[in-house]
């Protein structure tokens, strides 16, 4: 960079004394007391990745029991298990928090910021997340596991249909993993707007950190609706509450209603920073800034207002006034014209630019082509009469599986394939990338595909099996064999990773000619992110940039200090000292952690928990000496 | 690197203890279990204590069974479940209102006429008792007598706890099972309807 | 839609998969499944359509704008913006004609759907459709109580005429789906939903239930048989009879091991003394094609099992495992075969 060139002894100088200032330390306690972003957000992409996998060999499973008809390789009971928890660890403990993991990681180095906001906070919400896909997953093992679905409607998630702990387990893992993503979204959202670099005014901020402010403010208004729902449900479980019992006046509906209108938007929470992450790619790889910054903006903010208004297109078959579904219907077809307008933005961004084609790219093409169907499906699913026919059927799990693997699981593999070169310094190999895609994009539409004309044929949802004259035992065949090429390409990927890490070519601070920020740094970044903050001058810094680079000075070296800049402008504001690392984060979670299992089993766990939980909170914000 | 390459470790090994620990129990109160053993359900019949029974008398003698180890069923979640729901279905309600007592003794103190075992109670549902309590012997199958039995135990607080039903989906009657302290049975008053002449 | 581009879709789905069957939605017998299959060919074709321009837009910009792959090494060297306002124009073009189709889409739907859920006639045929945990109790209402007709996972219905059902469940949620005639309804506990169907054709349409309701979703299906008027009526008239006499001491044998036994615990067969509504009503169970909600045929062979190990067919269901000696078992089957 032109910036290492001009200011090697200066850079060098302020290098050494940050290294001081933001080191994390080695060994065990400081391990469990790292709260960089970087560790964080890695940590985060991990940790979901892991239930991820998890998952996955549950859908694997899944897809072998539906094979050929009237399988008994699993029964009912144990099918009911592992299609609950795939759904509750792909939406719960992967989609959100690999999207937020990004996020962490890549935000602070998008608006050339040197670490997230309230970084302990972000520490807290990694462990929640893992313990809670803990509980989840060594529940399954104990044959514990969520057996309602992961919507898990009421009465049958109840405490008369639901014998035993299982659908407590699932009311705590959503309480685990809701706190982790609005802890999360608290910090991404104050990094945004109070943290970035000088010059980034709002109209220059690049796409993923839009996606990213949106999908954080989407998550503070959806999340406190299902944990409601879920402290709902274990109270009627656990103290005999009637929330849902329609007998002493609960309803079942309100499960619904509050579940879908967590549910909905979440969806969009997943989606939306996928598309933040496809305009990054379509930019990089079409030479040129992605077409129509401001619409695109707009498209995702108005995705982001509509996606509230539509939840009970999923409750069409319910008792709903018709006057109702018809807003919900006019609603959930003007949904589909933000993500249009992003389709179209991109179209004409690949119609205009030079395009190198690479893994990353493919991916974005391979979303387009993907997303498209499932989006097409969507709109079809939003007309009550034709919705009443296919909902709950696999016309809808086709399409839910082509809008969330087609719109945010190929654009993450995008994604990293993309940016792992940022953070671990070597790049992936581009044959095994491309292999690795072509498997993933051939795999997923031999998955799903056929599932819709399973739906359109009768196939109903949630079935352990199906009677063999029902004539659905060739397309579920071709979906199992689709299903296992899905797992191998994920094999290859993390093949490719592993390898990378040994033998990969050096990556070097910007491998794609890329314009963004991140790409201004070492790869890995420092632990200080930029030795010299930069100070940015338009959309495209790293294109536009030329011989001077305008930085930042002036902040403390020998401590952390950070720069605050005001909303709008991102106009210099104060400085501040960020927090050292510190364990009390990770004890804290430990403590709630505790209190959220116990009350699976006795209410007293929240009285005798809160002990704990108090004094770790206590020692967390226990103020360092000589403060005032 | 290291250091999370332990933690993964550690997790592991955290995993593999608590289902050591816990599996003993959970496997006992989460287990689904459809189809009860057929031998054990082909066993002997055993005597009969009264000439009462609900419905029409018997064709003939019927098998019945006691089970291998019938504690299993208060301790399994699903058993209890079932046998709250049975208690319903099959009426006992008519006659012991939900645990309170009316026309039969109540079951949901800690009074026993004829034992709190779940040998005692699953008897007095197959034999019947004098006064009333009429045998059920060839009306439900043994599988259900038991989860009926295991769940006349919850109602008096004789169940583990984690196991024990919490709220139906009715009009409340009573506190749920599961919201019971767990007591030892401790006798007591004889209700009126036992004092009577045998 | 008009017959001809219909003609060559369905035909074109058929060489996908198949469009006919009991459970098909693309073999719709009733005016609203008729109604919602035209929508879902016009949301089809405009749909395909919609995806095949953005694919073919994406691919001709691959195969326009790709550089070779000796200059993958990339130069770092942005673009000049150029043709933006041309650019400009086709997004914007491309946004009108997706709002337009999106407009005229929802004015379809909603037309569509006036016609679909238009109140039945106040006097339409009536009937309770419950659902249980694995089953659908079927209750023919009538003003007089001794005309209640009450069946099980079997719905007679006349052809051409419009059906009211009153659906209600008191376990945990179900949803009624004949898709070669309607779409789908929600059973909830402590609501009734009420809706309507008909049938055009006389012929069997299978239905399922498909909102998860536990172990045993996968197994509670129905059959709705659409019958002309008579033959309809007919039925009814059968139905309304209680269970006949048994003819010789076999069955009559069979009939007292019924309401003698664990039978009668659960079930009802109206005549005699077995009465409990805990189960499904067996008074004409002879004279249904299916037993365990539509999960095995209804044969001597079959029922026979079923009442010995119903756990191996539907594990988790209510139904115990029922020991008889084998002289026993015979009696008792060969009473339940004359439950004409």
């Amino acid at each position: 960079m032109s910036d290492d060139v001009l200011r090697p002894m200066e850079e060098r100088e302020a290098a050494a004394k940050l290294t001081g200032a933001w080191h994390e330390g080695e060994g065990i306690l400081a391990w469990l007391s790292a709260t960089g972003h970087k560790t964080t957000g890695r940590r985060f992409v991990l940790t979901s990745f892991g239930f991820f996998i998890a998952a996955g060999v549950l859908a694997v499973l899944m897809r072998l029991q539906l094979a050929v008809p009237e399988n008994d390789l699993i029964g009912p009971d144990l099918y009911n298990q592992i299609f609950s928890v795939h759904g509750t660890a792909m939406m719960f403990l992967f989609a959100v928090p690999v999207m937020q993991g990004v996020a962490i990681y890549l935000v602070p180095l998008m608006v050339g910021a040197r670490e997230i906001a309230f970084p302990r906070l972000a520490a807290f919400a990694l462990w929640m997340l893992l313990f809670g896909g803990l509980l989840l997953f060594v529940s399954l093992l104990l044959d514990m596991g969520a057996e309602a679905g992961w919507f898990a409607y009421v009465p049958l998630s109840g405490p008369e249909y639901s014998p035993g702990k299982r659908s407590d387990v699932y009311a705590q893992t959503i309480t685990f993993s809701e706190i982790s993503a609005i802890a999360a979204a608290v910090c991404l959202i104050t990094t945004i707007l109070k943290m970035r670099a000088p010059g980034m005014s709002l109209n220059r901020m690049p796409l993923f950190v839009w996606a990213s402010l949106v999908t954080a403010f989407m998550i503070l208004f959806a999340m406190p609706s299902v944990m409601m729902a879920s402290t709902f449900l274990i109270m009627d479980r656990l103290i005999g509450t009637h929330f849902f019992n329609p007998a002493e006046g609960g309803d079942p509906l309100l499960w619904q209603h509050l579940f879908w209108f967590f549910g909905h938007p979440e969806v969009y929470i997943i989606f939306i920073p996928a598309l933040g992450m496809v305009s990054h790619i379509v930019e990089a790889f079409a030479r040129r800034p992605v077409f129509g910054y401001v619409p695109m903006v707009l498209s995702l903010a108005a995705t982001a207002f509509l996606g509230f208004g539509l939840w009970v297109h999923h409750m069409f078959a319910s008792n709903v006034p018709q006057l109702g579904a018809s807003f919900f219907t006019a609603a959930s077809m003007m949904i589909a014209i933000p993500s249009g307008i992003q389709i179209f933005c991109w179209l004409a961004t690949l119609w205009d630019g030079r395009l190198v084609i690479r893994t990353p790219l493919l991916f974005v093409f391979g979303f387009i082509f993907t997303f498209v169907i499932g989006g097409m499906t969507g709109v079809m699913l939003a007309a009550v009469p034709l919705d009443l026919q296919v909902h709950d059927t696999y016309f809808v799990v086709a399409h839910f599986h082509y809008v969330l693997i087609g719109g945010a699981v190929l654009p993450l593999f995008g994604a990293l394939y993309y940016w792992i070169p940022k953070v671990t310094g070597r790049m992936l190999d581009e044959r095994l990338g491309q292999l690795n895609f072509w498997l993933m994009a051939i795999g997923v539409n031999l998955t799903f595909f056929p599932m819709h004309q399973l739906g359109l044929e009768g196939m109903t949802r949630r079935v352990y099996t199906y009677p063999p004259e029902m004539g659905w035992d060739r397309l579920n065949l071709i979906a199992t064999v689709g299903g296992v090429l899905v797992a191998l390409s994920v094999l290859l990927f993390l093949f490719n990773l592993l390898r990378s890490l040994s033998v990969g070519r050096l990556a070097g601070p910007d491998p794609w000619g890329s314009p963004g920020l991140e790409w201004a740094t070492s790869s890995p970044p420092p632990e200080f992110n930029f030795a010299l903050p930069p100070v940015v001058t338009g959309r495209s810094p790293l294109w536009e940039a030329g011989e001077e680079w305008p930085v930042v000075t002036g902040l403390k070296l020998d401590q952390r200090e950070v720069l605050i800049t005001s909303v709008l402008d991102a106009e210099p504001d104060h400085r501040t000292e960020f927090p050292e690392p510190s364990i009390w984060p990770f004890l804290a979670a430990i403590a709630v952690g505790l209190t959220f299992i116990g009350s699976i089993f006795t209410p007293w766990a929240v009285v005798a928990g809160s002990v704990p939980v108090a004094i770790t909170l206590i020692g967390w914000f226990w103020p360092k000496p000589g403060e005032e | 690197m290291r250091a999370g390459i332990f933690a993964a470790f550690v997790i592991l090994v955290g995993a593999a203890v608590l289902l050591l620990v816990f599996g003993p129990i959970t496997y006992v109160r989460e287990a689904r279990e459809f189809r009860p053993d057929p031998v054990a359900a082909t066993a002997p019949p055993e005597i009969r204590m009264t000439d009462l029974q609900p419905g029409l008398p018997l064709p003939g003698p019927n098998p019945n069974t006691g089970g291998e180890n019938p504690s299993w069923y208060e301790r399994n979640a699903v058993a209890l479940s079932e046998g709250q729901r049975l208690f319903s279905a099959m009426n006992c309600v008519g006659c012991h209102s939900h645990g309170g007592g009316g026309m039969g003794p109540p079951l949901m103190d800690d009074k026993w006429i004829y034992g709190s075992d779940i040998k005692n109670i699953y008897a007095t549902i197959v034999e019947g008792r004098p006064n009333g309590m009429p045998s059920f012997r060839g009306k439900i199958p043994p599988e259900q007598v038991w989860q009926i039995a295991a769940y006349v135990r919850s109602m008096a607080g004789l169940t583990p706890k984690q196991a024990s039903p919490s709220r139906p989906d009715h009009l409340q009657a009573k506190a749920p099972e599961a919201s019971y302290p767990e007591q030892p049975p401790a006798g007591g008053l004889i209700p009126p309807s036992a004092t009577a002449p045998q | 839609m008009s017959a001809k581009p219909r003609a060559a879709l369905a035909a074109l789905a058929l060489s996908l998969g198949g469009c006919e069957g009991p459970q098909n939605m693309l073999d719709s017998s009733g005016p609203q499944a008729d109604t919602i299959e035209g929508l879902w060919w016009v949301m089809l074709t405009v749909t395909s359509a919609v995806w095949f321009l953005v694919v073919a837009a994406m691919l001709v910009a691959i195969w326009r704008r790709r550089v070779r792959a000796e200059a993958l090494e990339l130069s770092g060297e942005p673009k000049p913006h150029r043709r933006e306002r041309s650019l400009g124009i086709a997004v914007a073009a491309s946004v009108g004609l997706t709002v337009a189709i999106l407009f005229a889409f929802t004015i379809y739907s909603f037309v569509l759907e006036r016609r679909v859920f238009a109140a039945p006639p106040k006097d339409a045929l009536e009937i309770q459709v419950t659902g249980h945990q694995w089953w659908w109790q079927v209750r023919y209402v009538h003003k007089d109580p001794s005309k209640i007709v009450e069946t099980a996972n079997e719905i007679h219905i006349p052809v051409g005429q419009k059906v009211t059902v009153r659906l209600s469940s008191p376990d945990v949620i179900h949803s009624f789906w004949v898709p070669n005639l309607h779409g789908k309804r929600d059973l909830i506990p402590g609501q009734e939903a009420i809706f309507w169907i008909e049938a055009d054709r006389p012929g069997s349409y299978r239905g399922q239930c498909a909102e998860f309701c536990g172990w045993q979703h996968a197994h509670m299906s129905f059959w709705v048989h659409a019958e002309e008027p008579e033959a309809f009526q007919a039925w009814l008239e059968q139905q309304r009879r209680p269970a006949p006499e048994p003819p010789d001491d076999l069955t009559r044998r069979g009939r007292d091991i019924f309401v003698t036994g664990p039978c009668a615990m659960c079930h009802a067969i109206s005549g005699t003394t077995a009465s409990a509504r805990f189960g499904p009503d067996l008074t004409h169970l002879a004279s249904r094609t299916t037993i365990a909600a539509g999960t095995l045929p209804n044969t001597r062979g079959h029922l026979a099992a079923w009442i010995a190990d119903p756990q191996s067919y539907k594990p988790g269901n209510r139904m115990p495992p029922t020991f008889l000696p084998p002289a026993d078992m015979q009696a008792l089957l060969a009473y339940l075969e004359t439950l004409r």
